[in-house]
């Protein structure tokens, strides 16, 4: 029985649907597939993607402010002109100083103004030499303020052993490297560096940053303990920032570069390969939901068009009832977009259930997820919209096919 | 026949006062995929006044069903001019047409056409759901009624397809005259019924005419049944010729 208020349209295309369910019920099926690859892909990849991202940002900077490089001129005569003579044009690439930003306070207080910005950390670091016994290693020496700096990079999630609240005499020192040294927890060590300064400080903590490289080469200091070390008293050699959007971090770092004249680089930069590998991802992964949301499309427009063949007749006789053309193409539009709907729907819960059976059975050796999946209510809705809409982007040929037909030629068939 | 309720907006008498029908000098010509036309109808007059039952008959391919065809609105005359209800159809546009057919004209073809999809209740409810867009009570108890009037009423919940071929030409019949009609043109309705469900068909478009005064365009190859028309015209070879 007809419901009260249905309108003519809908009454016609869900009866349709149901008349040809066999046909509906392929193409639901082909709707719900596609959608559920797409659903899961999606899904999958922006796990995958933000958990490297995180992997990675969580343990550099997104921007780096950095002093001037030192670079060599020409030597030429006094009050040189343009033109005048080189005295020597051998040119020499200089050997790197360290240094510190100029008015690198003001800086800070310029970018930490930016609303895009989260944290500004100030570091000093360079080259040092560790010795413990007759053990020594060159290592990588980094002076931070700890309030600041673990808002960038979490050393204390990080950590091994130990704490990390570093004073004047404390360092931190990374696994590998207090494995070289034979050293743990409370042990001290001797700290050299270039310009003559040294001093003897205490390992306070022990931390895994999950590289080994960095493992064996990383130390932090207090950030006074590393400016007195590097002969930079009250400079930093870098700003480490963090922003909100992280992939707006290279312009963020090319807005900073023209307000404060500090060259800043973004992770997006200096992290290039993997930043091509990440875009990689995704374009190839928005191809693939492209060419499923076309074939999709297709079998919508398909089932369609033999629809339409097959109720030619019905269409004729319809029209010669006084149905409007418009009430046609509304007819079959509507079976295209309930098609794209029902499909999707049906789509999203294969591709939620698919998401929950990945999450339950693809794990890491020691019994964790591979990366934490995100149920993002809006990956389901936008599948929900676009499928919806491809369908009746899809019926549109088909459904101005039906309008137009000719009531007397579709009813001699 | 029994009385029904007449669909809300639907009036036979705003149609006009004159001739239902007014045809002058129509001619109708197809092409045929080449530059030369084929006109199949040579200037067809013709006038039906409201009430009428007029019988049409003619040979196969005579032109008997584009003559019904371009009174039916479901096509154009290629010149002439075409009146329905007083109103000069040749220049109105496909809209105005579709609302014409619609509102004030029933089709009953040789093959009786329901809609399979729907009941036969949800068949005769049809036009007035396309013309109303909603379906509402008082459009359900007219197309009860007129189910009931052509003897179906305990099939009116059945799929239409599940009725034998009388009975379904009797729910097209139905259906033909739910939006209450001024002219009914049935295209060879009895040709694919017994004698006995052609004979039942054919009384009950005479109820129609006699009860309700629609005016009844009836196409036939049975010269029986044409000679129990009040008025028999002719088509041969694209011309009509009064009997």
């Amino acid at each position: 029985m007809l419901k009260p208020w249905t309108p003519f349209e809908w009454i016609v295309a869900l009866r349709f649907l149901r008349e040809g369910r066999l046909q509906t019920l392929f193409i639901l099926s082909g709707v719900a597939i596609g959608v559920g690859v797409i659903v899961f892909m999606s899904a999958v990849l922006a796990g995958m993607q933000s958990n490297f991202i995180r992997r990675v940002l969580s343990a550099q900077a997104h921007i780096q402010l950095l002093p001037p490089q030192d670079v060599s001129r020409p030597l030429r005569q006094a009050a040189s002109a343009p033109g005048t003579v080189v005295v020597d044009a051998i040119v020499q690439a200089p050997r790197q100083r360290v240094k510190s930003i100029d008015q690198w306070q003001a800086v800070a207080a310029q970018i930490r103004a930016m609303p895009q910005v989260l944290v500004v950390s100030p570091a000093a670091a360079g080259s040092a030499l560790v010795t413990r016994g007759s053990a020594s290693r060159s290592v990588s020496l980094a002076g931070i303020l700890p309030a600041q700096y673990y808002r960038i990079v979490n050393l204390e999630d990080k950590l091994l052993r130990g704490h990390a609240r570093l004073a004047a005499t404390d360092i931190l020192v990374g696994a590998e490297l207090a494995s070289d040294l034979g050293v743990s927890v409370g042990d001290k060590l001797h700290l050299a560096t270039a310009n003559g300064a040294a001093a003897t400080l205490t390992i306070i903590g022990i931390f895994d940053l999950g590289n080994r490289g960095a493992n064996e080469r990383s130390t932090f200091v207090a950030l006074h303990t590393a400016q007195s070390l590097l002969g930079l008293p009250g400079g930093v050699t870098s700003l480490d920032v963090t922003v909100r959007d992280v992939y707006a971090a290279e312009t963020i770092a090319q807005r900073i570069t023209a307000t404060t004249g500090v060259d800043a680089q973004s992770w997006i930069k200096t992290s290039a390969q993997f930043f091509t590998a990440i875009s990689a991802q995704t374009t190839a992964n928005t191809a693939i939901r492209f060419f499923v949301g076309l074939s999709v499309a297709f079998g919508i427009a398909s089932v369609l068009v033999v629809a339409v063949v097959q109720k030619s007749r019905e269409i004729g006789i319809l029209r010669a009832m006084g149905i409007s053309q418009g009430q046609i193409l509304r007819v079959f539009l509507l079976q295209g977009g309930l098609l794209g709907f029902g499909g999707s729907l049906a789509g999203c819960g294969i591709g939620a259930l698919a998401l929950i059976l990945w999450q339950r059975y693809a794990r890491n050796a020691d019994g964790t997820p591979l990366f934490p999946l995100v149920f993002d209510p809006k990956l389901f809705l936008s599948a929900l919209l676009l499928a919806t809409l491809t369908g009746l982007i899809a019926a549109f040929a088909p459904a101005l096919r039906a309008a137009r037909l000719n009531p007397v030629e579709a009813i001699r068939g | 026949m029994a009385e029904f309720p007449a669909p809300a907006g639907t009036n036979k008498m705003a149609v006009g006062t004159g001739p239902v029908v007014q045809l002058s000098g129509v001619r109708k010509a197809y092409h045929t995929g080449t530059a030369i036309e084929t006109e199949v109808l040579h200037g067809i007059d013709l006038s039906l006044q409201p009430g009428e039952f007029c019988a049409v008959m003619g040979p196969s391919g005579s032109g008997k069903s584009t003559l019904l065809n371009l009174v039916g609105l479901l096509d154009r005359p290629t010149a002439g001019s075409l009146r329905l209800f007083d109103t000069e159809t040749t220049g109105l546009d496909d809209h105005a047409l579709t609302r014409l057919r619609g509102h004030h004209i029933g089709f009953v073809f040789q093959y009786h056409h329901l809609i399979t999809a729907f009941s036969v209740l949800e068949n005769v409810m049809m036009p007035m759901l396309g013309a109303a867009g909603f379906p509402d009570a008082a459009m359900q108890q007219r197309a009860s009624a007129l189910i009931a009037s052509v003897g179906l009423s305990q099939w009116q919940n059945q799929p239409a397809g599940k009725l034998s071929g009388g009975q379904q030409q009797r729910v097209a019949i139905a259906r033909a005259l739910a939006m209450n009609p001024a002219l009914v043109l049935a295209d060879e309705p009895t040709g694919n019924l017994d004698t006995k469900s052609a004979d039942d068909v054919f009384a009950l478009l005479q109820d129609v005419n006699r009860e309700h005064g629609t005016t009844v365009l009836f196409v036939t190859h049975n010269p029986t049944l044409a000679a129990r028309c009040p008025r028999t015209i002719h088509v041969i070879d694209g011309r009509v010729i009064e009997e």
